[in-house]
């Protein structure tokens, strides 16, 4: 029995720690990234582009799910439909460093820019 | 050999320096003429006679990839998605049939025919065969949800798929402990749940197929718009008429369209003339006239005679694919209201996980026996009910309706926001000039003094002998009367203009004064008779102007500007929906005051400069008013900023489409009351989503974790659970879509 509740929440700190707490090391920086959307995730979900420069990302979407057509950066107002199997480029104005999140219409496929 | 135009996506250009290699690559192949690349769009146009397939090969012998660009508000484009769409949801559908067809018999058997426990070694094999038959159900029906919620987590993300994979996962693992160890576990724990794993994947497929096909409806409203568009175009090139797609019409080229068929591209007429039905457009029912030098527009049907064009705009920067793209844009956009579900969103999913074990966890300490199996059944159906898919949809699939149904009768909504305020309006400041009234002055009163001895016609022959040379807008008014009674103008001489008074001029040694009163003044013509005629049309909202002969007053010309005939109609639509109107005019105050009377506006500021009108916009709004603001969009311009929402009227062709909050493309104010009904139908639908799904999760979630088996025994089965999920996102997408059922309503 106590094996069991120590278990559940060793299980509930793991979910806090794993889901919310950690943050990926060694985000993706490269010129004209492709970021794949499939089985649910952004691949790769955190990119790194450098500030004060304008940039693109490329979406190939090859998830057929109604909820991953459409990706929302909300810090930058914008709210795009990804077209299915075809690349849709997304321009990125300049940005002041931070993370800015984006993600589909209901937040269940998730991605962050990292600006540096 | 023909010239065509192809547009190709590059996939994997990552550095400028790719340019040169791709434009170099592309300009090798035969039959290319020219070469353009955009790099921050990834996107390079090829003119020329090569094939796409030709120009895809040759950019993937340079190392990148290549795909053909459709046009943006083509209609390839969309049946393609529309496909796309079909195929997923006989795919979902497929999954459903196959889950359910194990799914279905097991539970009648559970509820019917026999128990579903393991106690003998021939039921625990029985049920091993069907443990492993759930199993490839599983892979094969549920395989997307494992598969995302695997990579999700390796992400570091959990979504819905993490919430079925643990669910449906741990009701078949805790079976299959039941099946391999029964003695493990006490008699009356040695329960099996491999029907809920089976129905749970089924229903949730089906929920799935149900809302991609209910999605689908949602925007119909981009179907019809993008439907407008012609496929193909008749061009004049090289003397010789060709049919072609309208993807391969180039800017300058020469089109001819016959009666009957639509406009393909942008244009201005350069040969002959006809009537246009601007109504898909515009939402306004009459034809309108088109001769040479008008502008046609994309989309819209040519109804009586034969014209050429001169194509001015093409592809994606035609008014029509302006509009469908922007129409797009705020259709994805987001709302203020639905920033909280959002935030919820973000963090519900590894909460909800939290829940379903702090749940197992108080089932398994404190509940009666077996508590084991009570803690499993509560967690998965915890974990099954927890959809935060309603909460997700809830305000996008509302906004997705009300644009498009707002587009429908011709009212742009620029972004979510705008729709969300236009619902507060307090107060709508409207121009007068364009707005309440056509904006274009005609000659509406001639009054010919006893002292001119010449007739109405003589008279304006003279006036619109003057004010040819004229810049003053009520000049065109005159001259244009004039032309259009087929009168020949005066051709008089030594013209001045008098800055703020009028004009002087001179024919056949006569000297001409026409202008203002101070004019008269300055030249002292006695215009005391004619002055209570005067003030009576300037008291019907008419400019009066006096025709002086060698200082003597042979005439009076009124000239106003209509007010548009439902303007009246259209401000008592506002005022009866409790919004206050109050007019804004540059006009003097007698002109305002009757412009005001006549169309029942109580409030209105006469003599306001330009400039002057975003401050009476922010006075407002420090009164506390929530503001909109409607005028022709160009002076107008700082106070439509500043306002709340700001509303231009356009022409369907202007550029007021990308700067406004919202634009109403034809010129009748009922647009106006049209945009904010469809903003408060749509929040209303919103608030039913918000509703309906915060309800769903607030109280589904206690009762899966079983607040009601103390005080009724009741514990929710995970089958139904995966019912209700199923199901949660359909009901928002399917009341979203009542809104397409929505009709503005003239009271």
């Amino acid at each position: 029995m106590l094996f069991i509740n120590l278990f559940c929440l060793a299980l509930i700190g793991f979910i806090v720690w794993w889901f919310w707490l950690y943050s990926p090391e060694a985000p993706v920086s490269q010129e004209g990234i492709e970021i794949v959307v499939k089985d649910g995730v952004y691949t790769p979900s955190r990119v790194k582009i450098p500030s004060g420069q304008a940039t693109s990302l490329t979406f190939l979407r090859q998830d057929k799910s109604a909820c991953s057509a459409i990706l929302q950066l909300p810090a930058l107002e914008i709210s795009e439909e990804l077209a299915l199997d075809k690349p849709t480029v997304i321009n990125i104005p300049a940005m002041t460093p931070g993370e800015y999140a984006f993600h589909c219409q209901m937040q269940m496929y998730k991605g962050v820019i990292v600006v540096e | 050999m023909d010239t065509n135009r192809v547009q190709l996506n590059i996939i994997g250009a990552g550095c400028a320096s790719c340019v040169g290699k791709i434009e170099k690559a592309l300009k090798s192949v035969p039959g290319v003429d020219s070469v353009e690349m955009n790099f921050a769009e990834r996107i390079v146009d090829v003119s020329g006679s090569a094939t796409p397939q030709q120009l895809i090969a040759a950019v993937e012998a340079a190392g990148y990839n290549a795909t053909q660009l459709q046009a943006e508000a083509g209609n390839d484009a969309m049946d393609e998605k529309e496909q796309a769409d079909l195929d997923y949801y006989r795919s979902l559908l497929r999954h459903t049939f196959i889950a359910l067809s194990v799914g279905i018999p097991l539970m009648i058997y559970g509820l019917f025919i026999g128990e579903m426990t393991v106690t003998t070694t021939t039921e625990q094999l029985a049920w091993g065969l069907v443990g492993l038959v759930t199993l490839s159900i599983m892979l094969l029906s549920g395989k997307h949800f494992y598969v995302g919620a695997w990579k999700s987590f390796v992400h570091h993300n959990a979504n819905m798929d993490t919430l079925i994979a643990l669910g449906t996962g741990t009701a078949w693992l805790y079976s299959m402990l039941v099946v391999a160890f029964p003695t493990l576990l006490p008699e009356m724990a040695r329960h099996v749940y491999f029907e809920a794993t089976a129905m749970i994947i089924g229903l949730i497929n089906l929920g799935l197929a149900l809302e991609v096909k209910a999605r689908g409806k949602t925007s119909e409203a981009i179907k019809r718009l993008i439907g407008l568009q012609a496929k193909t175009a008749r061009v004049i090139r090289d003397g010789k008429e060709l049919d072609i797609d309208i993807a391969q019409v180039l800017q300058g080229d020469k089109v001819r369209v016959r009666p009957g068929e639509k406009i393909p591209v942008d244009g201005v007429v350069i040969e002959g003339a006809t009537m246009v039905d601007e109504s898909m457009l515009t939402g306004e029912p009459m034809p309108v006239e088109k001769a040479i030098d008008s502008e046609v527009v994309t989309g819209t049907l040519n109804k009586s005679g034969s014209i050429v064009f001169s194509a001015t705009r093409v592809g994606k920067d035609t008014a029509l694919a302006r509009i469908i793209a922007m129409v797009k844009r705020a259709q994805n956009s987001k709302l203020p209201i639905g920033r909280l579900a959002d935030v919820i969103a973000s963090y519900f999913v590894p909460a909800i996980m939290i829940i379903a074990i702090v749940s197992a966890m108080v089932w398994f300490n404190f509940g009666p026996e077996p508590s084991m199996v009570f803690a499993i059944v509560s967690a998965t159906t915890v974990l099954i009910i927890a959809c935060p898919c309603a909460l997700g949809l809830a305000t996008p699939m509302s906004v997705m309706v009300g644009v498009g149904k707002a587009a429908e009768s011709g009212v742009l909504i620029r972004n979510g926001e705008a729709l969300q305020t236009a619902s507060k309006i307090s107060v709508m400041v409207l121009d007068k000039t364009g707005t309440i009234t056509q904006g274009s002055p005609q000659v509406t009163d001639v009054v010919v003094t006893q002292a001119a001895s010449i007739g109405e016609s003589e008279v304006l022959a003279l006036a619109a002998g003057i004010e040819r040379h004229s810049e003053h807008p009520l000049a065109e008014a005159i001259v244009e009367s004039a032309t259009r009674r087929e009168i020949e103008l005066e051709d008089v001489e030594a013209f001045t203009a008098i800055s703020g008074r009028g004009v002087q001029a001179q024919l056949n040694g006569q000297s001409l004064l026409f202008g203002n009163q101070a004019l008269m003044q300055d030249y002292e013509v006695d215009i005391q008779a004619y002055q209570a005629k005067a003030q009576q049309l300037a008291a019907e909202a008419k400019t009066p102007m006096y025709l002086a002969r060698d200082n003597e007053l042979i005439a009076i010309i009124a000239v106003a500007d209509p007010i548009k005939p439902d303007s009246a109609e259209a401000i008592a639509r506002l005022k009866h929906n409790g919004i206050k109107v109050v007019m804004l005019t540059g006009d003097n105050q007698a002109t305002a005051k009757a412009v005001a009377a006549k169309v029942g506006i109580e409030t209105f500021f006469a003599e306001v400069m330009p400039q002057d009108k975003a401050s009476k916009v922010a006075e407002l709004q420090k009164d506390g008013e929530v503001v909109g603001m409607t005028g022709d969009g160009i002076n107008d311009a700082p106070a439509l900023a500043l306002a709340n929402v700001g509303f231009a009227i356009g022409t369907g062709t202007d550029v007021a489409i990308e700067s406004a909050d919202i634009t109403l493309m034809r010129g009748s104010l009922h647009g106006l009351a049209d945009a904010i009904a469809v903003s408060k139908a749509t929040l209303r639908n919103i608030k039913q989503n918000l509703f309906g799904a915060f309800v769903y999760n607030a109280a589904g979630i206690p009762i899966a974790a079983g607040i009601l088996y103390p005080m009724f025994g009741l514990l929710l089965n995970p089958v139904i659970a995966g019912a209700a999920m199923a199901f949660s996102s359909l009901t928002v997408v399917s009341n979203a879509n009542r809104l397409r059922l929505f009709k503005a309503k003239a009271h």
